[in-house]
């Protein structure tokens, strides 16, 4: 029988279910919760402030990408979301789910030969995807609420995640396929990188049938 | 070499330029709080090392008691109408997507050549270094090519900026959180616990438990790579490869996976399902977790399914 460790550090873990379910604002739910489990771990509030803004400074490449939005909005300012409505206006072929389901299978194998930063949800979902989503959905059912709208936009977003996530793992040198290969080697375990990444491939395919699958039977 | 530090100025350069266009902006009605807000996310980018972490840590604290008072906020950012926009669609036409392409384009492009050149770029950084690279050049493009006033990438930004609100600074925030999750030794007390969810000799029991493991802790840290190394080494490892002799290989790639279909139901994943609701303007906050749900269940299931009917042969 192994003694159990203190559960106190759970803490935070606590705070982040019980502060989303109340839908809390996040930043206030995480600041909390990274003092639950730090206090919780025997820390002192100015050890947990230190360790946070270490944390922080450290993770600052996390934001980095938020530089391309002036890219973005100089390309919005010359009408780039009304030029791909129009586009798709147009092209009556181009129904919602075929937009998505082309989309889906592009992000999928781009991501699979490793280039997932060629597109994303500042770079290429608002600015292209859900303009175009919107328009087709628009010409096919002039009649779309608001949350009609609201709801293909999302689906838009899904199909970029969902995408890259099951797409990527294809990839050999892409960062979780290196630390499966890490952590089975520090257990003396070894194995390369393209055996585990052609255990990604049955998952990929699943994904794309499953999520094209729901683009399919969606009505705009 | 260029690395992280030069795009660190970049970033704290831009954010420096909205706290610059909110002063500037005299209809905004959080004026002075969106100024501070970006002022102080511009300092944590470029002055930030000199600040230790203690500095860093208030600072932190400071950005988030600002954006619980209602910073960012929104303004009168100077853009376009809607009839300016349709007048240089008419004038432009299909021309109009080729600037998407640079940043897609240039980041190509550097994958490729900038491991060639060795002591130009970080090795590590390359992607980065390419995004940040690509955004120069659209910019500098985009100027040259439609003449907008010199203000316009600075109110452009703050425009996008201020639609993604607080929500921009919560990936990081969030990735700070996984770190004193860390020093707390959240970890650990999770894969402690973990198998004792198992009961004795049951393969199916494991395998759930495994991929239910990753799926959730996950969902809880927002992250799979934090949730792999707890429940491969609580579950994974001791109980399905060692115990019940299952190939390491299946269960280590396809557990992955499990954990991915978390991400995709988790708030914690903030630049995956927060951010973009917040880019599109969509009202409901969870949208995009709602539109994922469904495929996240199914994909769940197909990979515990692929475990349990693979990794033992």
């Amino acid at each position: 029988m192994t003694t159990l460790p203190s559960l106190w550090p759970l803490a935070g873990i606590a705070i982040v279910v019980i502060g989303f379910a109340l839908r809390a604002n996040p930043l206030a739910v995480v600041v909390a919760a990274a003092f639950g489990s730090g206090l919780g771990a025997g820390l002192s509030v100015p050890e947990v402030v230190a360790a946070l803004g270490k944390a922080f400074h450290q993770n600052r490449y996390v934001s980095v990408p938020w530089i391309t939005l002036p890219v973005i909005g100089l390309m919005e300012r010359a009408g780039l979301q009304e030029q791909a409505a129009a586009l798709i206006a147009r092209t009556k072929s181009a129904t919602t789910s075929r937009i998505l389901l082309i989309y889906l299978g592009f992000r999928q194998i781009t991501a699979a030969l490793g280039l997932t930063q060629i597109a994303g949800h500042a770079q290429t979902v608002r600015p292209l995807l859900a303009p175009m989503t919107e328009a087709a959905a628009e010409r096919d059912n002039p009649a779309i609420t608001q949350d009609g709208r609201n709801k293909v936009k999302a689906m838009a977003a899904a199909s970029d995640n969902v995408g890259i996530f099951f797409g990527e793992d294809i990839f050999l040198a892409i960062a979780s396929i290196l630390l499966i290969k890490g952590f089975l080697e520090s257990a003396g375990i070894i194995v390369q990188p393209l055996q585990l990444s052609v255990w990604a491939i049955p998952t990929a395919l699943a994904a794309f049938a499953v999520h094209g699958g729901r683009l399919l039977r969606m009505k705009p | 070499m260029i690395g992280l530090p030069a795009l660190y100025t970049l970033a704290g350069l831009v954010f420096g330029s909205w706290a610059v266009a909110t002063l500037l902006d005299r209809q905004h009605t959080k004026r002075l709080l969106g100024a501070c807000f970006w002022g102080l996310l511009a300092v944590e980018f470029l002055a930030g090392d000199a600040l230790g972490d203690t500095g860093n840590g208030l600072l932190l604290l400071l950005l988030v008691a600002l954006a619980l008072l209602g910073a960012p906020g929104k303004g009168q950012a100077a853009t376009t109408t809607i009839a300016e926009r349709l007048a240089s669609v008419a004038r432009h036409g299909n021309r109009l997507f080729l600037p998407a392409l640079i940043m897609p384009g240039v980041a190509l492009a550097g994958t490729f050549i900038f491991p060639l050149l060795p002591g130009l770029v970080d090795p590590k950084q390359v992607t980065l270094i390419s995004l940040g690279l690509g955004a120069l050049i659209a910019t500098s493009v985009l100027m040259l090519w439609l003449r907008p006033p010199l203000v316009a990438p600075m109110q452009e930004g703050r425009r996008l900026a201020e639609g993604v609100g607080w929500a921009m600074i919560l990936p990081q925030l969030l990735a700070s959180l996984g770190a004193l999750f860390t020093v707390a030794g959240v970890g650990e007390i999770v894969g402690a616990l973990a198998p004792m969810a198992i009961p004795e000799g049951s393969r199916l029991a494991a395998v759930l438990a495994f991929t239910a493991g990753m799926a959730i802790f996950t969902i809880m840290m927002g992250n799979a790579f934090a949730a792999f190394p707890v429940m491969m080494g609580g579950i994974g490892l001791p109980v399905l490869v060692l115990g019940l002799g299952g190939d390491p290989v299946v269960v280590g790639a396809v557990g992955m996976l499990a954990g991915f279909c978390g991400t995709l139901l988790s708030p914690m994943a903030a630049n995956f399902n927060i951010v973009p609701a917040a880019l599109l303007n969509l009202p409901d906050r969870y949208a995009v977790i709602r539109a994922q749900w469904p495929t996240a269940v199914l994909l769940w299931l197909f990979n515990t399914a692929m475990i349990w009917g693979f990794a033992f042969r």
